[in-house]
Parts: structure tokens; sequence; C-alpha cells
């Protein structure tokens, strides 16, 4: 076996020097009972050819099409250095950071990952990474529950719905309540709605921008709102690369900044490995799940990073812990680091302000075909709601089958009463040309051809 | 003797990449967005939303980028450059194959709410790989939604938590032994379950009558590791898991040390419900320096309800995602968990298949008795006994001429090793626990012993010397009470350094 050094007759040898005649006699511990008298069942060893050929042909059906598919995971640019410098295997092939002198590469990274996460959220620290959005947005509402000693979450209705969905498992046993509420029909935070439910009992409000539907909230306005009522305001960031071009959540006064990085460096993978972040205020440092890098020096006043802060740590504290969290996504995070370092202070402007006027052209084309409208007039990002005439399972379906193209994603999955929705997502990899297409598809499909 | 395997290289010094950008240079190529109608920016936002700068980012072009990395990558110890013996964590070879194939540009690109008729080749994967992790295991269904060890872990405890439920049964507590990872009790306590320390008996092992003192109608599972964390197996694990079983209790194994026992013996036929996998140690995927990794939970069909949600399904060869199972415990995250880890560690199994498996645990076995013999007497040995694939010493022999265990780790970086776990298992003064795996050969092994025998030398005539390590890599010994007392977690404008 080619990743097995020892071969048979080496392990002759060393069951010869530990004193046993065989690896059934250093199994003695288990009782015989236990130990199993017929092989795995499994498929048997293939060779490195034959695997290449099995998985070229289970992929073989994913080929290629336009998809306009986003809502939490994003189809951008990768700049082909990313997977050079996280393919080194210094990198990929170490372990935590535990032994710090022989892991400076991760530990500068990482520290500088949590200031690049720092400055476009608009906070003063971050951590080192959690699984990703959804799982950081839990850990954040846990976080503003022991912060604040009280017991309701706000929820909108216009936050990822996977992400509500990991929220509600995580504080189901943590006596936790999550009032998710309804929002405007601009698809908006409404406001009203807001006062109505927020009370001295709120610990946190979450507030999604841009939100699931892609509209920018009013975050202003809404800071005020939960600052009025005593409650911490948590910002979530689903569509990082808005940061570009969007004042962050910490510019309107958030406590905890959660959100997705994958849009950074990371393909989508079905859905993962990507990479959550978490950002907060130096006061609640050491309210923090996950670890922290920190700067210090060595025995000769050299420059160096530690883990630190672990007595928050699993591994410390153990059931006192601000988290059970371990393992993250150190190398997604470093995938993120290095692409965010490529795009720099002016790519990431321009990459967000191109999302912004492709949706924004886009939107307008859509939304004037025939038998189409936009779901919300509100102002977005890079998506956009827009209702068709037929159900959008079905109009997907047909889209796919006849032109190629992943039109979006239908909503009716999610919510009740969007079963005509499609969200329609736009980033820098698709050009005009390419929505001028979506856009004769769609009229060539609703309304058999012809001119808008 | 052997060569000393640690040398020295060119290292370079590299600032922050903070300090090293330049206003204007950029390492991106950016489409201009051809064709597309001037507007004014400010039109198609929402007033007072425009950012006008991202204070401190910096600006680089791409030969900076990847020069800054690149250095950064030449300060760290990868397993592709050596020995990596860090006990409970299963530092195998990361095979290349893996990398390739979770590279495929068929599943990078491929959107989590892709069509299903598109996602077939990463469902039938991810079908499969729960089928063989289910046949591993013995256990009857696998969910691989879990990111890592700790998520999984949470999995089943919320498994646990809702299992009860459904029969009407209130219990609250959960029984960890003391030599358990840290995760256990703080994955416990996530589900509000009271945390039941047993102490460990004077072989190291779980005592049956312990368990039987503490088990009752009010315990809703024991978790334990087996092999536990001192690389022992549980010899009475059938009695365990009897007493927990009778008074209704469920039993959680994680799956950490997993390596030990592909092949030889099946979790569930010890008695196990509920396990996680971390496909991370023993299914060879890289660790990342922290992540990503990934946990599944697997369970006994009783309990199989419960798993988080999507399932996926087969039907004619056709795989498709199952939602809204009302009893699941909900989801733990977006979408459907670490995948591109997942394709590693199933194009892993089907490398090795069964019998490559089980020669990999087998071998994981050999290796670490050999260490244990080898060093058995130079290094104190808490529990002699033969050990499953990771053994466990102590500093206490070292510790007559006051050399630590931290001491011993930081002397094996300079003679060119990672260092073993250390201070963990936290029943074992100074531990030193040490994990080799199956992907080491004899050569490797012995010159590890050599250097360990080494400094077990100069411990005993110069035990000042130690105190100096590491001297090799480009920073000492770090200072870890001035990183917590004066936290610095980020770069600041202004602030210039090193």
């Amino acid at each position: 076996m080619r990743y097995i050094p020892n071969t048979d007759s080496i392990v002759e040898e060393m069951l010869g020097e530990i004193g046993v005649d065989s690896v059934r006699a250093l199994l003695r511990p288990i009782p015989d009972s236990l130990i199993l008298d017929k092989p795995l069942d499994l498929p048997s060893a293939m060779s490195e050819s034959d695997i290449v050929k099995h998985m070229a042909k289970i992929t073989s059906l994913a080929g290629i099409h336009l998809s306009f598919l986003g809502g939490g995971y994003y189809d951008h640019l990768i700049p082909a250095a990313v997977k050079h410098i996280i393919g080194r295997s210094e990198f990929y092939t170490a372990y935590t950071p535990y032994q710090p002198e022989i892991s400076q590469g991760t530990l500068q990274a990482i520290y500088e990952f949590q200031t690049m996460i720092c400055q476009l959220t608009g906070m003063e620290l971050a951590n080192a990474s959690m699984y990703d959005g959804a799982s950081a947005l839990a850990e954040a509402a846990i976080m503003a529950v022991r912060i604040s000693k009280k017991k309701e979450i706000i929820l909108p209705e216009n936050i990822h719905p996977e992400y509500r969905e990991t929220v509600k498992t995580y504080c189901r046993f943590l006596d936790i309540v999550i009032k998710e509420i309804p929002v405007g029909s601009d698809g908006r935070i409404d406001v009203k709605v807001l006062k109505e439910n927020i009370s001295a009992d709120t610990a946190a409000v979450a507030v999604q921008n841009p939100n699931f539907f892609g509209v920018v909230e009013g975050l202003e306005e809404i800071s005020a709102v939960i600052k009025d009522a005593g409650a911490l305001f948590i910002g979530v960031v689903v569509e990082p690369v808005s940061l570009g071009i969007l004042k962050p959540p910490g510019d309107f006064g958030a406590d905890i900044v959660v959100g997705e990085g994958q849009a950074f460096g990371n393909p989508m993978n079905f859905g993962g490995p990507g990479v959550g972040f978490f950002a907060s205020r130096d006061k609640y440092m050491r309210q923090m799940p996950g670890r922290l890098i920190g700067q210090t020096v060595d025995k000769n006043g050299k420059r160096g990073y530690v883990l630190t802060l672990s007595t928050r740590e699993q591994h410390i504290r153990r059931e006192k812990a601000t988290s059970n969290i371990c393992s993250n996504q150190s190398l997604c995070a470093l995938a993120a680091a290095v692409h965010l370092s490529l795009l720099g202070k002016g790519g990431l402007k321009k990459v967000a302000l191109l999302n912004l006027r492709l949706a924004d052209y886009a939107k307008e084309k859509l939304g004037s075909v025939k038998g189409c409208k936009l779901r919300f007039s509100s102002q977005i990002f890079n998506e956009f709601v827009v209702e068709l005439p037929i159900p959008a399972e079905e109009f997907s379906r047909r889209l796919l089958l006849e032109k190629n193209i992943v039109g979006g994603l239908p909503l009716g999955r999610f919510f009740k009463g969007m079963e005509k929705s499609l969200l329609v997502t736009l980033t820098e990899k698709i050009s005009k040309e390419d929505i001028d297409t979506l856009t004769e598809s769609l009229n060539g499909l609703l309304n058999g051809g012809g001119g808008q | 003797m052997r060569e000393n395997v640690g040398a020295r290289g060119l290292i370079f010094n590299e600032p922050l990449i903070f300090d090293i950008s330049r206003e204007g240079r950029d390492g991106a190529s950016i489409p201009d967005g051809v064709g597309l109608p001037e507007k004014k920016i400010e039109s198609l936002l929402p007033k007072g939303s425009l950012r006008d700068d991202i204070e401190g980012f910096p600006s680089l072009s791409e030969v900076d980028v990847v020069r800054h990395f690149t250095r950064l990558s030449q300060w760290n110890y990868g397993l592709d450059g050596g020995f990596y013996p860090l006990g409970s964590c299963t530092m195998k070879y990361n095979p290349k194959i893996n990398e390739d194939m979770a590279s495929l540009p068929a599943l990078n690109n491929l959107h989590p709410y892709a069509p299903e008729g598109l996602a077939q080749g990463a469902l039938r994967i991810m079908y499969e790989l729960s089928d063989y992790l289910a046949e591993i295991s013995g256990l009857a269904k696998v969910s691989l939604q879990p990111s890592a060890g700790a998520q999984g872990e949470f999995a089943g405890i919320l498994i646990i938590k809702n299992y009860f439920e459904s029969i009407g049964e209130k219990r609250h507590k959960i029984i960890v032994p003391d030599s358990a990872h840290g995760t256990n009790p703080a994955s416990s306590a996530l589900c509000g379950y009271q945390v039941i320390e047993v102490k460990s008996g004077s072989d190291g092992l779980i005592d049956p009558a312990e368990i039987e003192k503490h088990m009752d109608d009010d315990v809703a599972a024991i978790m334990l590791t087996n092999p536990n964390t001192l690389g022992l197996f549980e010899s009475q694990i059938l009695k365990i898991t009897e007493i927990i079983h009778k008074k209704g209790g469920l039993v959680y194994m994680d799956g950490a040390n997993l390596n030990a026992l592909m092949g030889i013996v099946k979790p569930a036929d010890m008695g196990v419900d509920i396990m996680h996998f971390n496909l991370h140690k023993t299914f060879s995927t890289p660790h990342g320096g922290g992540g990503p990794g990934s946990g599944p939970v697997g369970v006994t069909k009783k309990i199989a309800p419960f798993l988080p949600t999507p399932v996926i399904v087969e039907n004619n060869g056709n795989y498709s995602f199952q939602y809204g199972n009302k009893d699941s415990i909900g989801r733990l995250r977006a979408f459907y968990g670490n995948f591109g880890v997942m394709v590693k560690a199933y194009v892993y199994i089907r490398s090795m298949g069964g019998d490559g498996l089980k020669k990999a645990s087998e071998t994981a076995v050999v290796n670490a008795n050999y260490i244990k013999e080898k060093l058995k007497g130079i290094y104190h040995l808490p529990y002699d006994r033969e050990c499953m694939h990771e053994c466990v010493f102590s500093d206490k022999i070292q510790g007559e001429n006051d050399v630590s265990t931290l001491d011993i780790a930081k002397a094996i970086i300079d003679r060119g090793f990672h260092p073993p776990t250390i201070y963990f298992p936290l029943i074992v003064h100074g531990a030193i626990m040490m994990e080799p795996t199956e992907t080491e050969g004899k050569e490797t092994l012995d010159s590890f012993i050599e250097a360990l025998k080494d400094i077990a030398a100069k411990a005993k005539e110069d035990p000042g010397s130690l105190k100096a390590s590491p001297e090799k890599p480009k920073v000492g010994r770090l200072d870890e009470t001035q990183a917590a007392r004066n936290p610095k977690l980020r770069w600041r404008a202004g602030q210039k350094d090193g």
C-alpha cells in the first residue's frame, strides 16, 4: 500500500522487537467477541488511474451552464494565485498552531485575516474563523445572551432561512427564545414591526445586510431602535463583497458582526468548506467563541504570534467554555486573506461596484419582460427577487432543459407565498451579454419569443 | 547514530502585509463591465450607505502577495515536511490524489442550490461516503453535515436530547470520564446537560463499578472514547455499555481514535449508539493549520430519525435531498457540510479498500507499540500495557532534573520533528502523547526514538541546555503570558512592528 511504508516483513521485524509474535497479540485487551471475523464490506481498493476515471465519470453531469445562483454562496472570480498559496503543503498539511515556534506562517496569516475582517466589518476585534456564517450567527446569539443575561433573540424573516434554522437548533436547549418577525412589503425590516417586538427582554436583534432578498437595509434607523431598547445589535454579512461599497455594520454601532467569507478565495464546493467570521468589540473580548491569535515577542524580543486568551476555550474551561468549537476553517480563512490581499482596497471596491452595476442592469432588463415584475422596489446590492407569472420551480426546470441556464433560486421552498419568486444573483463572472441571454430566454419561455 | 534531521535553511523575515502595502497597487484582474450603462453609484444605493474608505486595508501587486504568503508558509512545519506524532490528532499522510479530486472544476463550481440533476455526482459521493462510514462503524445511518468533530458531538448530544424528549423522559446528566477531550463536556453543556465526571481507574481504564455507581434514570448518556485518550482499549467496554443500556441510557463514542479500530472492531458491536467521525483524522484529509475538518455523526436505527436535516436518499440510482423529517434535530449550519473535505475522505476510502483500512489500523497499532517499547524506561510510562494507536509518557523521570514536558517538546523541534501532544490527557501529569500513525516507516520512528533518547541524555547531563530550545525555528519560545495580559489581536494603522 503506497501510504503505508512498513511492509509485512518490516512489521514482522518490529513485532519481534516489541516482543510479540503477531498483531493480534498487541490487540489482547480487545475481547475476542468483538474482533471482526469478516472483512469490511467496502469496495475493493482502486488504483489512482481508476479513481481519476471514476471521479470524472460520476461528476460529468455537472456540465457547464450559465448560472445566476446565489442566496448565501457566491460564484466570484478567484485569482489563480490563491490556489497556489493554499496549495503549499506547509500550510495545508499543518495542524492547529499549538506549537507556535514552528507555526508562525499560519499564525501571522490568520492574524492578518483577523485584521482584515475588522477592517471590512468596521469592528475592533475578530476571531480566527468559525465553521460558516450560519453557525457563527448561532454563536453570536448565544454570546449576546451571555453578555446581556436576557433570553430573547429577534430574527427578521429576511435573514437567510438556513441561518435562522441553525440558530434555532443551537439555542433550542439553552432556554433562549427565538422570535422571528415578518418584514415589510419592500423586503426590508419593517421598523414599526421591530419596535412592536423589541422590549427590555430582548438580548439582541440580528440584521442581515444586504438581506436574503438582496435588498440593502437602512442600518442607521434600525440600529437606533435596537440601541433605544437596550439590546445588542448583531450585524450579519452573507455576501461580504458588498463591504467593498457598503458602509459596514460596525459604522452603525454593531456589537457583533458575523458572516460568511466564502466569497473570498473559496470555491462553492457544493456548500462547503467556506469560512465563518466573527467580529466584536474589545469590551466583549473574553466572551468571544473560537480561537484568537495575538501578537507577542519571543525570549529575544522578536515579534511573533500565538493562540491566546485560551481560558475561554473548551480544552481549558471544558463545560464552562464560551463555545465547544475546536477545529475551525483555518485554511479557508487563509484563502480569504490571500484573495483579499490580491484585491486590495481598490480591487474590492471595483469588484463590488461591478456587482452592483450588473445587478442593476439585470434588474431593469428582467423587470421589463412581459409578465415579470420585481418583487421589491428597494435598492439592492448584487441579487434581487423577480416575480414570474408561473411557479419558479417549473420555470427553472424548463430554463435549464431548454436553454442550459440556471436562472436563479426559486424561493417557494423557503417562503410561503413566494412560489413564483426567483432570487437572481449577479457576480463579476457574469457579463452584460449573459444578462441579455437570460432576458431573451426568459422572454422566449414566457412569451414565446419576440421582443419584450 | 543517524544524522539529526533538523538542519538549517534560509528563512526570510517578512513584515505584516499591511506594512508592505503601497497605495495604488493592485493584484487582481477585474472585468471592466463593458457595455453596462454608466450610472452614478449614489443613485444605486440608499442614502448614507455608501462606504468611502476601508481604513488600513492593504494594496499590493500579485507578486507582493505571492511572495509574502510563500515566506510565511516557510515558517510552518507541515506533515509533508516531516513526522508529526501529535497524539489524538492522527496526523497521517494526506494523499495527493485526494487534493486533485477535490479540486475537480465540476465539484468546485457546483453551487449548493444547483438543481439536483446537476448535482448527482456530488450527491452520490455523499451518499456512498455515509454508507462506508456506516459499514466501518457498524451503525445504521450517518449524516455528513457536522463541520468538525465538536459539531458532530453537538449533533450527537442533540440527538440524545431529542430522543429522550420523544419518549417523554427528562434526563439531565451525561457521564464523561476524566480522560475525555475538552469538547465532550463543552458539547454536553450546549444542550443544558449537567456533566458528571467519572474518575479513571488506576489502570487508566473506566471502572464499570464507578459507572454503575453514577448510572441512574437521570443519566441520558455516557460520552466515551475508545481506545481512550491514553491509547488504551477499554477492555470492559461491553460491561460499561450494558450498565448504561440497562437503565435506558445511550452510549456516545468520540470517534477521535477510530484509526485504531478500522476493520478490527466495529463501535456498534461494543454497544455504541452514536458516534462522530473525524474525516480530518482517520480518513486522511489535511488539517489545514486548524481546519476545515468534517465530523460526520453516525447512529443506530432506533435514533436515525433524529439526524440533522436534510438527509440524502437514493431511488433507482437517482439521489436527492429529503427535508422535513419531523423528528430531525434541525440543521447545524447552512447547506450540507464541508463537502470538499468529504470528497477527500471518499477518495481515500476508495483508494484503500476495506483491507487497506484494516492494514492502516493494524500498522498504526504496531508503530505506537514500537515507540512505546523503545522509549519505556527512558521516559516514564504511566500505564505499561499494550497500547492501541498511541501511547502516553510523562516527564516524571526528566522532572527530577527540572526538565519539563514543555522543555522536551521544544527540544524535539530542534531535532527536526513536530512535538507530540503535551499536557493531555489531563489525568497524566506532564503528559507526552505520541501517535505515529501508519504512514510512518520504521526508519522515521527510529530516528525519532534516537532524538528522544538524546534529549533524555541531555536532561541528565546538561538540563539547562534544553531550556534554550527551540533554537532553530524563526522565533524562540514566545511570551504567552504577555499575549494574554496585553492582548494585541489585530494590526492598526500607525503601528509598526518587527
